[in-house]
């Protein structure tokens, strides 16, 4: 039953223009943990996440998903286990109709069709989308494409979910919406993000990258508690754990003091 | 650039129009690709003075349009935007084939001006035939109806990631467009020095585009075979479907049913 | 360039589908075989690309006109001959279905006239011999604008070929040649230098996708198939139009093209003997065109429309005015039903 762990070991990667991707990387996550992948933009966060099922190969280093170590040989068998959703939906959802592309996954893994069927509508159901299965991509809206995104994952049944920014261009309520959903999923969950509120609901735990290193490993309270690794980091404090400042009052002390810049009121 | 933005409105309304839930929409797509393919050879192999043996195929988009609720005007105005290169055509008709061929009364009627309109029925009755076609069917439709008449896969495939690509990079380009000439103050003119880098990074987009949507791909399971499921029902209503036009377009190809059917009233009186 | 339904005989546009549907095939399979999965969401997403990237145009210097990407060359140069093929063929259905760009019988024309040129002649025999292993910013200029502007003349000259060979333009063979080399030739200009320009463009921000890019497969052999492909196909649709009896009609066609350039002056000779060819045919009305099915010739002529013979004539524009009514008028009366019973 070891076989929802995921094990990175001393990664390198170099782009071939030379820019730096991840830069000796070392973590263990193990089954049903949830972890939240934060760091700047260019710290290495995609670079990683395209490591996991083999997307990219890294110069140095190796990967365990489960028992295997992940080599061309077992590429195939990780991939089954992981499941990736991309950032951008359109690159994900490339079949004719919603239906088509859910059941892409469960057809290459050579099912008969009534299964294929009955795991298409189950995923579908499972994301709230079983409704817009005949629809083709592209009239769908941003929450509806991210849903379905992941139902493409699902169909295969993966044991572990890789996400690049799920969060990223939804409105408020799909964001609510997707995070309750996030939040029932029992499998071993990696999601990089930008949205420190959404890990904070859904991620127990965090790590923290920063040009390509890790800076920070741990439960995501202590880490979003941390300003001095976050300011480091390029990050700041989720925005819930933030004090509000009405924006009335800014303007205010402003006008009054206006010798006195707002560095001075960020800090209390 | 509202052309751009026009032609991707109007391939999704003709999408739309395809999503309906008629008797006709129902139909098997390979019953409506065959016989608007017969119905275009039928139709274009009339001669050029044979209007009124051309009227009688007007029947059949007709019905189409009827049968499926389709907008009229949509399509007549879509058969009108590209009329203008069938009245150029035909326009010099009249004024080299000044032969009389028609005598009603008074009036005769240059054979010049017989073909002009039998180029111009032509026209609106194949462009009508194929947008019926595409607006009954889908293009979806369209390409699972040729992957089961044994097109071969790559081209269909082919044909479906073309269509779904369509929207992302219209749109992507249309973005650029706007960006374009919201920082252009000269007018509207796109000179080639912006063209190069606009268009090229364009397709570079495109190519990074592609790259992502193989991983994609690759994550899950594919392995260079693309497999579609489409259970699709060949039944007794396709058939029926298909010879009953057929029949009736070799009856209009073969007799000239107007001129019948004219002689007919003619004598009554 | 887009050859269109209403101006071709079945007999060429069946023989020209014909060809095109063998090429589609020979390049799937020569797809398959090549086992690269890559290419199948490339192709799918450069054509996309050509289809937007020709609705934005330029505006070319001094003319008032506007100029935008051609097809085929830069398909070839990223994808190598056989996607590339395919992948024009696709942007042409989709044209074809959507913007009636053509016409369905047409298109078979459209994808062998605007595909297999610069994806099986010029792309292996011309641009690769300028551009061969390392590439220069000059051997690409000079590459992609040779093979852009002989690929549209090809592309044109089968234009010629395939309206002769439907019979329906009476045209000199020789006046309808130099009406349309010289307007493409300026057409391929300005696709060459495009192509080239967006070629080089990449080339120079990106230049491993440029290395990347496909060999042309096994060259020569595949040449002389297709070329013997092309071959049959003219005879073929010869031979079939020979039957299908030619009747003048897409003459105006040509003078359409001419109106374009002058006010149509040297020519003039041919349009008058060709006029009066076409008076001359006029005067027993031939069936023209369907006859692939040669086994009731006689019935064929009798339920045709017999000759100018104004009674008849007449009868057959008040019938054809009554069934029309009668179409639109059923039609009217179904739908108001329709409307009547939701």
């Amino acid at each position: 039953m070891s076989h929802h762990i995921v094990k990175a070991d001393n990664l390198y990667y170099t782009y071939p223009d030379g820019t730096m991707g991840v830069n000796g990387i070392s973590f263990t996550i193990t089954h049903g943990e949830s972890v939240a992948l934060v760091g700047a933009n260019g710290a290495g966060k995609s670079t990683l996440l395209l490591h996991l099922n083999g997307c990219l190969v890294s110069a140095k280093g190796e990967i365990r998903i489960g028992d295997y170590q992940l080599t061309p040989k077992t590429m195939k068998a990780a991939r089954r286990s992981v499941g990736m959703v991309f950032q951008d939906p359109d690159d994900q959802l490339f079949m004719p109709t919603v239906f088509d592309d859910v059941a892409f996954g469960p057809m290459n893994l050579g099912l008969p069709e009534q299964e294929v069927k009955d795991r298409v509508i189950l995923a579908l159901e499972t994301v709230g989308a079983a409704h817009l299965k005949n629809r083709p991509p592209y009239k769908l809206s941003g929450g509806e494409k991210r849903a379905v995104a992941i139902a493409t994952i699902l169909a295969a049944s993966p044991d572990i979910l890789v996400m690049d920014e799920p969060t990223s261009n939804l409105d408020p309520l799909s964001r609510k919406r997707l995070i309750s959903l996030l939040q029932t999923f029992e499998h071993t969950k990696i999601i990089a993000t930008h949205d420190l509120d959404m890990a904070l609901d859904v991620c127990e735990r965090t790590i923290v990258l920063h040009k390509g290193e890790i800076t920070a490993d741990g439960p995501t309270l202590d880490i979003f508690n941390n300003e001095d690794l976050l300011l480091k980091s390029g990050l700041e404090k989720p925005l819930r754990m933030q004090e509000y400042k009405p924006i009335l009052a800014n303007l205010k002390k402003k006008t009054h003091h206006h010798d006195h810049d707002h560095n001075h009121h960020h800090h209390h | 650039m509202a052309t751009i933005e026009n032609n991707l409105f109007d391939i999704r309304t003709m999408d739309t129009l395809a999503s309906g839930n008629t008797g006709l929409h129902r139909l098997d797509p390979r019953a409506k690709l065959i016989t608007t393919l017969i119905f275009i050879v039928m139709v274009v192999s009339l001669g050029k003075y044979e209007i009124s043996m051309m009227i009688p195929f007007v029947i059949y988009p007709v019905a189409m349009v009827v049968g499926a609720d389709l907008p009229v005007f949509y399509l007549l105005k879509k058969i009108l935007i590209v009329s203008p290169f069938a009245v150029l055509i035909g326009i010099f008709n009249p004024l080299l084939d000044t032969q009389p061929l028609l005598e009603i009364g008074r009036v005769s009627l240059s054979g010049g001006w017989v073909s002009f309109f039998s180029i111009l029925i032509r026209f609106a009755l194949t462009v009508g035939a194929a947008l019926v076609l595409i607006c009954l069917t889908g293009f979806n439709g369209v390409c699972m109806a040729l992957e089961k008449l044994k097109v071969p896969l790559p081209f269909v495939i082919q044909l479906l990631f073309l269509y779904r690509y369509l929207f992302v990079l219209i749109e992507e380009a249309s973005r650029m467009i706007r960006a374009r000439s919201l920082r252009s103050f000269d007018s509207g003119r796109m000179r080639f020095k912006v063209f190069v880098p606009l268009l090229g990074q364009l397709l570079l987009r495109t190519l990074d585009r592609a790259q992502r949507i193989h991983l994609a791909m690759l994550c899950r399971g594919f392995d260079g075979h693309i497999r579609v499921a489409k259970p699709m029902t060949f039944g007794q209503k396709e058939v029926i479907f298909i010879l009953s036009w057929s029949c009736f377009f070799i009856l209009a190809r073969r007799y000239n049913l107007p001129v019948i059917f004219g002689s007919i009233i003619e004598g009554f009186f | 360039m887009h050859m269109a339904d209403a101006l071709i005989s079945p007999a060429v546009g069946g023989a020209l589908w014909a060809a095109s549907a063998g090429l589609i095939g020979y390049c799937s399979k020569k797809l398959r075989q090549d086992q690269d999965d890559r290419k199948i969401p490339l192709m799918g997403v450069i054509g996309a690309f050509i289809f937007a990237a020709q609705m934005i145009n330029f505006t070319i210097p001094a003319t008032g006109s506007s100029g935008h990407l051609g097809g085929g060359m830069i398909l070839a140069i990223l994808l190598g001959p056989h996607a590339a093929f395919l992948a024009m063929a696709s942007v042409l259905t989709v044209q074809a279905l959507f913007f009636a760009d053509g016409g369905l019988l047409a298109l078979g024309c459209n994808i062998f006239n605007l595909g297999f040129f610069p994806c099986f002649i010029c792309y292996p025999l011309i641009y690769k011999l300028f551009v061969r292993g390392k590439a220069s910013s000059g051997a690409i200029i000079t590459g992609a604008l040779v093979s852009a502007i002989l690929g549209l003349q090809m592309g044109a000259f089968s234009v010629v070929l395939e309206t002769f060979f439907s019979g329906i333009s009476e045209l000199p063979f020789a006046v309808f040649v130099a009406l349309m080399l010289p307007i493409h030739l300026a057409i391929g200009l300005v696709e060459g230098i495009t192509t080239a320009a967006v070629i080089l463009f990449v080339w120079k921000s990106r230049p491993e996708i440029m290395m990347a890019s496909p060999e042309p497969g096994r060259g020569y052999s595949i040449g002389k198939v297709l070329a013997g492909f092309a071959a049959a196909a003219v005879i073929v649709g010869g031979a079939l139009s020979w039957f299908a009896s030619s009747h003048p009609d897409g003459l105006e066609w040509a003078m359409f093209r001419t109106a374009g350039v002058e006010k149509f002056a040297a020519p003039e000779k041919g349009i008058h003997s060709s006029l009066s060819a076409i008076q001359e045919k006029t005067a027993f009305l031939p069936d023209y065109g369907f006859k692939t099915t040669e086994s009731h010739p006689g019935e064929e002529t009798a339920g045709a429309w017999p000759a100018v013979n104004p009674g008849t004539s007449v009868s057959g524009l008040v019938g054809g005015l009554l069934t029309l009514c009668l179409a639109v008028f059923i039609g009217f009366v179904i739908k108001r039903r329709k409307a009547a019973r939701t």
